[in-house]
């Protein structure tokens, strides 16, 4: 390892490191640390005062509960269409690949708007859906569904090239030792695509607990119902209260960041062990 | 694409640019920087405008138009947005820019007539056709079991009037504020929704077909009626209700800095001219003048309503003791 790191075949590791270094300071770091320059401004009392009370932390379990369950619900799915798609040929499969993208490239607010229309007691899938009691839209389960709407690209578009490299030899020689099905799936396959699986829903999450567009249309933000946490902060912003909204995305900004390390820590760890089973 | 291709394109460009950067010298452009509805009202006082300008003061003038809402607009010009003039629906959001970088003068509202404020809507009702639930007063809204679209009173201006109208018609009638918090309280546990904008709200409850009825401004129930047919909807007068005047004002730092001070004055003057006023009526917003008020008058019911200057004491005290962090409205939606 130690050897790998000092001998280089390209030079300039220090160029591309000052660079790397001054554009993420530039783009992402600062911005950032502006945010918590003016959280500073408030008292530590102030602060857990703004970012304590019931309504907003109601909407800490909204945005980061419907996050990370729609990451989830995104990972079942998105690996069976990355499958589906990397390992099947079937007619308009160019054309599936590319619908794939399109919650990458549409507005968001488009994708709200299309959603409530959808599950409206008086939407195409609502007037069928709300005899059976189920309420999707103006509901924390219509936040769920938008952010599964964002999400579903991530997961799909990073399992996908691993699955390409995963030959079906593999699978095959599994079999021929005598594997059963289920076996090649959970000692071959899922330890493979793990680390890309996890990237996928750090993606996804990460997504969902910023997006506002698509939300706030279908999610009917009744206070400690269905508000979520943006919310708060432009509703801040409206009422000229910088510091209170600054206080409130310092603690999303925390607390994302931390889940994702974890989950970057549980993949560098799937990583390993992976690495230990081939 | 050839490098010659490329090269005659840049030419068409960059001669393009020219054209447009002589037209501009010629011309004194203004910013309006206004709220969300207003939208379809200045598409036509611009255009008389310019044609009033060109003809009373031989100025070629162009009015750029910015909108969105109301108070997001007015952090933009804080931000550095450079309006010449900014059309509100209430006075808080051009107040903030008195305080916040002295960009409009303190008196303001002595600058024009009516403490500067060209025209008034209210807020009334919209419910469906036939009125099925008899909403027909205030007290009808706070039945149980009936839904009621409001917007956002934290985020929307038109969701401030819906709420303080109601505080107002309970104080007015009761005589006391733990009434009046009653009464608020019981009608936003009615509210199934809360859109950002008035326009969010005008949607959940005509296209999404949410609720019994909406509570939003005259003008944008009078329009709703008229594009989404009269057939559908009606409109209700409350017994009382809130006055709603929408504020202008002149941005002096940026008309200073940019010399466009005698066209922005000329602009908002010209609201209140009677070709203006007319414009304002047409647009289902109440007109100052009241001989074009009497014109439209089948438009414009009489409709009794109180301020929130007279009856609330202002609108920072109502904004801090009601719309604050912590203050009564987030305290009744907290504990319902």
């Amino acid at each position: 390892m130690a050897a790998a790191i000092t001998r280089r075949v390209l030079p300039g590791f220090g160029l591309s490191l000052g660079f790397t270094l001054a554009y993420l300071s530039l783009i992402v770091l600062v911005p950032l640390a502006a945010v918590f320059v003016k959280t500073a401004t408030l008292s530590l009392s102030e602060f857990w005062a703004i970012v304590s009370t019931p309504r907003v932390v109601a909407t800490y379990r909204l945005s980061f509960g419907a996050s990370l369950l729609a990451a989830a619900i995104n990972v079942v799915f998105g690996v069976l269409l990355a499958w589906s798609l990397v390992r099947y040929s079937f007619p308009g499969k160019k054309l599936i690949d590319a619908l794939v993208d399109l919650p990458f490239a549409l507005p968001t607010a488009v994708a709200g708007i299309s959603l409530t229309a959808l599950y409206a007691k008086n939407g195409w899938l609502g007037q069928y859906l709300e005899p059976l009691g189920i309420k999707v839209a103006f509901t924390p389960l219509g936040v769920l569904v938008a952010l599964v709407f964002i999400g579903l690209p991530f997961v799909v578009r990073t399992v996908q090239p691993v699955l390409e490299d995963l030959d079906v030899e593999f699978e095959e020689a599994a079999a021929s030792l005598g594997a059963t099905r289920w076996q090649t799936i959970y000692r071959v396959v899922i330890p493979t695509l793990l680390p890309a699986i996890l990237t996928g829903f750090a993606l996804a999450f990460a997504r969902a607990v910023g997006e506002y567009g698509s939300v706030i249309f279908i999610a009917g933000n009744l206070p400690m119902v269905s508000e979520i946490t943006p919310l708060i902060i432009i509703t801040k912003l409206e009422q000229y209260d910088y510091v209170g909204a600054t206080a409130v995305a310092a603690v999303m900004l925390v607390a994302s960041f931390i889940l994702l390390l974890l989950i970057n820590a549980l993949q560098a760890w799937t990583r390993r062990s992976a690495r230990r089973i081939t | 694409m050839s490098i010659k291709n490329t090269l005659s394109w840049l030419g068409f460009l960059l001669s393009f640019t020219f054209l447009l950067a002589v037209a501009a010298l010629a011309q004194t452009a203004i910013l309006n920087v206004s709220y969300d509805v207003a939208r379809e009202l200045y598409k036509d006082v611009n255009p008389a405008f310019v044609a009033y300008a060109k003809d009373k003061l031989g100025e070629n003038v162009v009015v750029n138009q910015s909108h969105g809402g109301s108070s997001r607009q007015a952090l933009s010009v804080i931000g550095g947005l450079e309006a010449d003039v900014i059309t509100m629906n209430q006075s808080p959001d051009i107040d903030i820019l008195v305080e916040r970088g002295g960009l409009v003068d303190k008196d303001w509202r002595k600058k024009f007539p009516h403490d500067a404020t060209p025209y008034t809507t209210t807020t009334v009702f919209l419910v469906r056709k036939g009125n099925p639930k008899q909403i027909k007063d205030w007290n009808d809204l706070v039945r149980p079991g009936l839904q009621v679209i409001v917007p956002n009173p934290k985020t929307s201006g038109n969701g401030r009037y819906t709420y303080l109208a109601a505080w107002g018609y309970a104080l007015i009638n009761e005589g006391n504020e733990d009434a009046a918090r009653t009464f608020v309280t019981k009608l936003f546990a009615n509210v199934p929704v809360l859109d950002g904008g008035g326009r969010g709200a005008t949607t959940t409850f005509t296209q999404r077909d949410v609720g019994d009825a909406l509570i939003t401004f005259e003008n944008e129930a009078i329009s709703i009626q008229k594009e989404l047919g009269a057939d559908k909807f009606d409109v209700v007068y409350p017994s009382l209700s809130i006055d709603g005047s929408a504020p202008v004002a002149v941005v002096d730092k940026n008309v200073d800095k940019k010399g466009t001070r005698k066209i922005a004055e000329a602009y908002l003057q010209f609201l209140f001219s009677t070709d203006g006023q007319r414009i304002i009526a047409k647009h289902n917003f109440r007109p100052r003048d009241p001989s074009v008020l009497a014109e439209y008058a089948e438009r414009f019911p009489a409709i009794k309503t109180f301020s929130v200057d007279e009856k609330l004491g202002g609108w920072a005290e109502a904004n801090k003791k009601h719309f604050a962090d912590g203050a009564i409205y987030d305290q009744i939606v907290v504990k319902k």
